[in-house]
């Protein structure tokens, strides 16, 4: 072994071997958006078969295949691992630490991401087909209906349920015990606070879908009749047990979204965070609702009134603290010397469309309107919104902010905004239409409508085509400027950004804060 | 609480203890909790899946409710299963007896389930049954078929507002389920 300095191994160990954060949180990122084309392109082809009413292209079966894997790939492959590399390149550099707590368990929770996935994708080549139950898998669709291939899914669940848990216990060790002298909690910055908020979510509620997941297992192989009424059990209770899970999930996906838009905002505005302290709060408010709200989900299962009740006062209570959240992320704007530089126009994008997202959802957490909007493509407008438009928005703009810092070239500005303009147009082409039809009635996850529909469909369609290829530019613009970008020398890549990572040079070096940083100057954001 | 010396293994052992324990919550909590609140609660119109012990009380001649029966067969279920009624007036505190009639069709024995349900879901605590088919599993051979009775009372304490009881079974297979049962014994 050489000296402690050096830079990276070659060739493909490197990647298999490394221990290093920022090795770690590319690959992370690089996995996601694979996973994020992977799941765009099933997307596509629901789009297609959506494009006219009637059967076009593919099997009510397969299409059935498409969504269920959509959401799981969507959401398990795209969204939270591409957050978790957000974390693993930012977390040590923002608190001043040299890497994650635990590097080696850092490797292996990323390592055994893509044999999950190569798993559950394989299940469309088995006899069968792949899961088809929709990404909620209720039982007893997944269970007594499920085809062969739920084996599989189950096990790729349990693998990435644990490689979650583990990236979530290293991200809480390295935030607890690993901060530079003077780095005291409410200084850290906001991306800093939101995951570590996140990482007891995903401690906490993994293992309960892991649990959903066994119980399914056992209920398939093994006799049990933990949701099979014939022997006792509920499926009811599956539904409770999922969206117990479930909606802390939701959480998970967008808190660290939350602190991404509030690293970005101040620095394009050159002014700090408004309201630093009620934001820290706010995400613990929301973290701690989100266990107290799951029945919103399934508030047509036949619920006594009083338990619809409770949930949908809970649920409505959830808009306190994000309504906080978003007036200062306003506020941070208001009378700031703003810029409107990619990653900034996709903050707005967030802000703005977030916002839309979270209004459907306070109409669909009234009790009585719900039994009009449950499972109807309102519901798939409402969470596109806050998935897309909220998560990956949010996770795009921190590409272009920190790509600079971790690779030291600059993307092209022109093909950035660009970028940006054609996602904002095609994700509302997509997914504005989707709340009149849904209101008028379509149901989600089917190949086929009624005439009516046929309009709002097709502009739908075409909306999602835009979008989807609109990413291709994403791709083209970050390889270019990793190839042949403009050189940026400066630490501080972007004139009004603040914190540990932009004191760093440009790009951030193999090894970094081996010895702590001084913190004496630093703000609170 | 300190578990190890040195915090990071202290705090990676702690969330460890939280996953697991997280983990043993849905099985050993969730599930159990949720059959208890439905039972006690009477939600879900689930009915107690044990026989009632019947209290002397005084029949309340002032009112009747209206009892109505349901059998449905669920899946591939492939018996023929009716009530011997589909209606009955009754006082509450009287005790009623009816029958529900099941007939196996195929050759072969078949072992099968009923599950109760009823509704409105909050009249699930008021509807005692002191003897039930569906507290057992029917095993009939091929070509056999069985009366099944069903004693019930309708607590005095129902809810004026209820007037009206559906009670509806459902029939599963479930021989599989008692072969599998056997094959791992």
């Amino acid at each position: 072994m050489g000296d402690h300095h050096h830079g990276p191994a070659k060739g493909l160990s490197r990647w298999l071997y490394t221990t290093n954060h920022k090795d770690i949180g590319t690959m992370y990122l690089w996995f996601s958006f694979a996973m994020f084309l992977l799941g765009g392109a099933f997307a596509m082809v629901i789009r297609a078969e959506l494009f006219q009413p009637g059967m076009q292209l593919v099997e009510p079966g397969f299409f059935n295949q498409m969504t269920t894997l959509h959401g799981l790939v969507m959401v398990f492959g795209a969204i939270m691992p591409s957050f978790v590399g957000l974390a693993n390149w930012l977390i040590p550099m923002m608190i001043g630490a040299p890497d994650m707590a635990l590097p080696r368990m850092n490797n292996w929770s990323f390592w055994i991401l893509p044999p999950a996935f190569l798993m559950l994708a394989s299940t469309l080549l088995m006899e069968g087909g792949a899961p088809a139950f929709g990404w909620t898998f209720y039982a007893p669709l997944s269970t007594t209906y499920a085809p062969p291939s739920v084996t599989f899914f189950i096990f790729a669940i349990h693998i990435l349920g644990v490689s979650s848990i583990m990236g979530s216990i290293n991200i809480i060790a390295t935030v607890m015990n690993m901060r530079a002298p003077g780095m005291t909690y409410m200084k850290m910055p906001l991306f800093v606070w939101t995951w570590l908020i996140t990482a007891f979510l995903l401690v906490a509620v993994m293992p309960v879908l892991a649990g959903a997941v066994t119980m399914m297992l056992m209920d398939i192989h093994f006799g049990t009749s933990f949701f099979s009424a014939a022997g006792g059990g509920d499926p009811v209770l599956f539904q409770h047990i999922f969206w117990f899970f479930g909606h802390p999930e939701v959480y998970i996906i967008i808190l660290p979204a939350f602190g991404v838009i509030s690293q970005i905002i101040p620095a394009f505005s050159r002014k700090p965070l408004f309201g630093y302290a009620s934001m820290v709060y706010a995400t613990a408010g929301i973290a701690f609702l989100s266990f107290i709200v799951w029945a919103h989900h399934m508030y047509t299962v036949g619920m006594p009134v009083a338990g619809e009740l409770f949930f949908m006062y809970a649920t409505m209570l959830i808009a306190v603290p994000t309504g906080v959240k978003v007036f200062n992320w306003v506020t941070t704007m208001w009378r700031g010397a703003m810029t409107f530089e990619t990653p900034m126009l996709f903050s707005i994008g967030f802000l703005v469309l977030f916002t839309i997202g979270g209004f459907t959802g306070l109409m669909l957490s009234i009790a009585p309107a719900d039994f009009q909007y449950h499972d109807t493509y309102f519901v798939v407008a409402h969470f596109h919104y806050v998935m897309v438009a909220g998560a990956v928005f949010s996770m795009t703009a921190a590409v272009y902010f920190w790509l600079p810092k971790w690779t030291g070239r600059m993307y092209n500005e022109t093909m950035g905004k660009v970028h940006f303009w054609v996602s904002f147009i095609g994700f509302n082409v997509t997914f504005f239409p989707q709340h009149f039809v849904g209101l008028a009635g379509m149901p989600r996850r089917i190949p086929d409508y009624a005439l009516q529909f046929a309009d709002f469909n097709m502009m739908s369609s075409i909306g999602a085509f835009i979008y989807g290829m609109s990413q291709l530019l994403f791709l083209y613009n970050v390889i270019a400027a990793i190839v042949s970008g403009e050189k940026v020398s400066d630490e501080k890549v972007w004139d009004g950004a603040e914190g540990l990572e932009w004191t760093l040079p440009s790009p951030a070096p193999y090894h970094t804060f081996e010895t702590p940083p001084k913190l004496e100057k630093q703000p609170a954001y | 609480m300190r578990l190890s010396q040195d915090p990071t293994i202290d705090t990676v052992a702690k969330l460890c203890s939280v996953s697991m324990a997280m983990f043993a919550f849905v099985f050993v909590v969730m599930v159990p909790l949720y059959n208890v609140l439905c039972d006690a609660l009477g939600i879900n119109g689930k009915t107690s899946s044990e026989a009632y012990i019947s209290v002397s009380a005084d029949v309340d001649e002032t009112r009747f409710i209206k009892v109505q029966f349901i059998a449905t067969n669920n899946d591939a279920m492939p018996w023929s299963f009716s009530p011997e009624v589909t209606e009955m007036l009754v006082h509450p505190g009287a005790a009623n007896d009816t029958v529900f009639f099941a007939a196996n069709p195929t050759m072969n024995a078949m072992v099968a389930q009923a599950i109760p349900s009823v509704s409105p879901s909050r009249a699930a605590e008021y509807f005692h049954k002191t003897e039930c088919f569906c507290f057992e599993q029917q095993p009939l051979d091929g070509n056999d078929k069985a009366e099944m009775p069903l004693q019930f009372i309708v607590d005095q304490d129902l809810p004026a507002d209820i007037k009206t009881i559906t009670l509806s079974y459902t029939l599963f297979d479930v021989t599989a389920l008692i072969s599998d049962k056997v094959a791992s014994r």
